[in-house]
């Protein structure tokens, strides 16, 4: 019984994975096979499209097609790591004190402040959608990538789960450096930092995998297709051109899997500060 | 405990943080929440009327069935998958760490990714048809029948389940491991053991996931709209589609009644969350 429950639960984990082989086999082959597999789909016609886990004849022209044939993905892919890495940067330089402050000091309106970051980091972007609209237009921002940015940066949700990991920081340890006539800022520098690096890193990998998948703002907030990140170049793919779409969606895989398997313990980690209160 | 002079020291490292929030966050939803009361076009004070129009609005009232149904449907569902797949993670050893990453792992694949493998697994001649075939069963055409409601609820799952496993791991391993120990002394089972140790001690951390479960699943308008479109079958219209639809047409009046009417509810949700962890 037990056997068979953990036997089943396997299958299930492999199942969860199955895209990433599926998009991988299916970069490597080549235009005629996929038109052979995906036949029905693509054209119409009788019976079912069918699939293979590995190529009969691998190649990486499709690959290539994308690298080199293809400008109007470059742009996109740096408009993706314009986006995200300005975003991360932002989050480090805005967040990490913000959570700091929350974490070591006590000052009048503290807990309801806090209650409003939570409240904030947890809404939908539909509900801050208008919002959004209205102070990106104010602002002169709209259909610019740091007007995607800047909100961003400013998101509450890293606050919080650096806030869990600083909030862990044994209070004796301060009171030791404070003794050794450290001011509140060295403080932060030399002992919050270093002590504090796994939330940071968590709320690193977390927010990684969340704007390299941005989809809604820039959708909503950029008009010039120039300016679009990787995440709405694929949609755009015809269906004809099964090999290119396959490999453009292998490639904006690849980031995302390397952070995942790099990053999995700080994943994992960052998931339960949002939940647990120790 | 610690110095006086510290305390409102803290606020210089807030003050970057606040004033962001401030400028791009909080101002302008309170504007938002002023907005809602205001005509779009006439800017005349309107009271309750933009409210009294989205209610009456059939789209509103049809995105908001079917985003009730689709968290009816996929709480608890995902809740008890996720519950299943901790507990028999938890109790093994080997493949512990690897079934563990590939559940995980979903929650890195950009959408962007597998729009191409659900037009080809939903697809009338698709994958999934494909597949029923040889059990003889009668497949049917997942994007554009009622059916589409499910491959709704299958993206979320998919995509969820890691999360919320991790989450159940993390109670799991907090249960004391000698309060097993000393009910099967007594004569306990399996089944016992579950019932009156694992599932009592888990209580706390199930209202938790479950409000981090739904807040998550409003993430699932990216599947369906990089699949579907602005105007997908009737039973995966939900309410991120009809905030993108108003947000296109500019309904500024129905979008801020709607953002604060949605808001409100999360907001309430949010607080009982609070009123849970201090609680603890």
């Amino acid at each position: 019984m037990k056997k068979t429950g953990i036997f089943i639960c396997v299958c299930f984990a492999l199942l969860a994975a199955f895209p990433v082989f599926f998009l991988a086999a299916g970069s490597l082959m080549g235009t005629g096979e996929l038109k052979e597999l995906l036949q029905p789909v693509l054209t119409g016609g009788e019976g079912f499209a069918s699939w293979k886990l590995f190529p009969r004849y691998p190649t990486l022209r499709s690959y290539v097609e994308l690298l080199l044939d293809s400008p109007e993905f470059f742009v996109m892919f740096w408009n993706s790591v314009k986006l995200t890495g300005g975003i991360l940067v932002g989050q480090l330089l805005v967040g990490v004190p913000a959570a700091w402050g929350f974490a070591r000091f006590s000052f009048p309106g503290k807990k309801l402040l806090f209650i409003i970051y939570i409240a904030l980091m947890m809404m939908p972007f539909q509900v801050m959608m208008l919002s959004n609209y209205l102070v990106l237009d104010s602002l002169g921002l709209l259909d610019t990538l740091t007007g995607i940015i800047l909100p961003a940066v400013f998101s509450t949700f890293p606050v919080f789960i650096m806030y869990r990991f600083f909030e862990g920081i044994p209070e004796a340890l301060m009171e030791a450096a404070r003794l050794d006539g450290a001011g509140e800022l060295m403080l932060f520098i030399r002992v919050g930092l270093p002590l504090g690096s796994p939330g940071i890193i968590s709320a690193m990998v977390l927010g990684f995998l969340e704007y390299w998948n941005l989809i809604e703002q820039p959708m909503a907030f950029l008009k010039t297709k120039s300016l679009w990140p990787l995440s709405l170049f694929l949609p755009n793919i015809n269906m004809e051109k099964a090999g290119l779409a396959f490999a453009a969606s292998a490639v904006v895989l690849l980031p995302a899997v390397l952070v995942f398997l790099a990053g999995q313990d700080y994943l994992e980690q960052g998931i339960i500060s949002t939940a647990i209160k120790e | 405990m610690r110095k006086k002079s510290a305390k409102w020291k803290g606020i210089f490292f807030l003050l970057p943080s606040f004033f962001g929030v401030c400028l791009f966050w909080l101002v302008p939803y309170i504007d938002v929440i002023r907005r809602s009361f205001f005509g779009a076009v006439s800017g005349k004070f309107t009271g309750f009327s933009n409210y009294i129009t989205i209610f009456q609005n059939s789209a509103f009232q049809l995105a908001a069935k079917n985003t009730l149904r689709f968290f009816a449907v996929c709480i608890p569902l995902l809740v008890c998958l996720s519950l299943g797949a901790a507990i028999f993670i938890s109790e093994q050893k080997r493949f512990r760490q690897m079934t563990k990453s590939f559940f995980l792992l979903p929650m890195a694949i950009p959408v962007a990714s597998v729009v191409l493998l659900w037009k080809l697994m939903f697809h009338d001649q698709g994958l999934l048809n494909h597949l029923l075939s040889f059990f003889s069963i009668e497949g049917q055409d997942w994007m554009n029948t009622e059916s589409s409601f499910y491959v709704l609820v299958f993206s979320y799952i998919w995509r969820n389940l890691g999360y919320d496993i991790v989450l159940w791991l993390a109670g799991l391993s907090a249960i004391n491991t000698s309060l097993y120990e000393s009910a099967r002394v007594d004569g306990a089972g399996e089944w016992k053991c579950f019932t009156k140790i694992t599932l009592p001690l888990l209580l706390p951390s199930l209202f938790t996931i479950v409000v981090l479960s739904l807040l998550n699943g409003f993430k699932v308008f990216r599947e369906a709209y990089l699949v579907a479109g602005d105007y997908p079958q009737e039973n995966m219209y939900l309410l991120q589609h009809l905030f993108n639809n108003w947000y296109r047409d500019l309904s500024l009046d129905k979008m801020s009644a709607a953002a604060v009417v949605t808001g409100a509810v999360i907001l309430l949700l949010i607080l009982f969350l609070q009123k849970a962890w201090e609680k603890e």
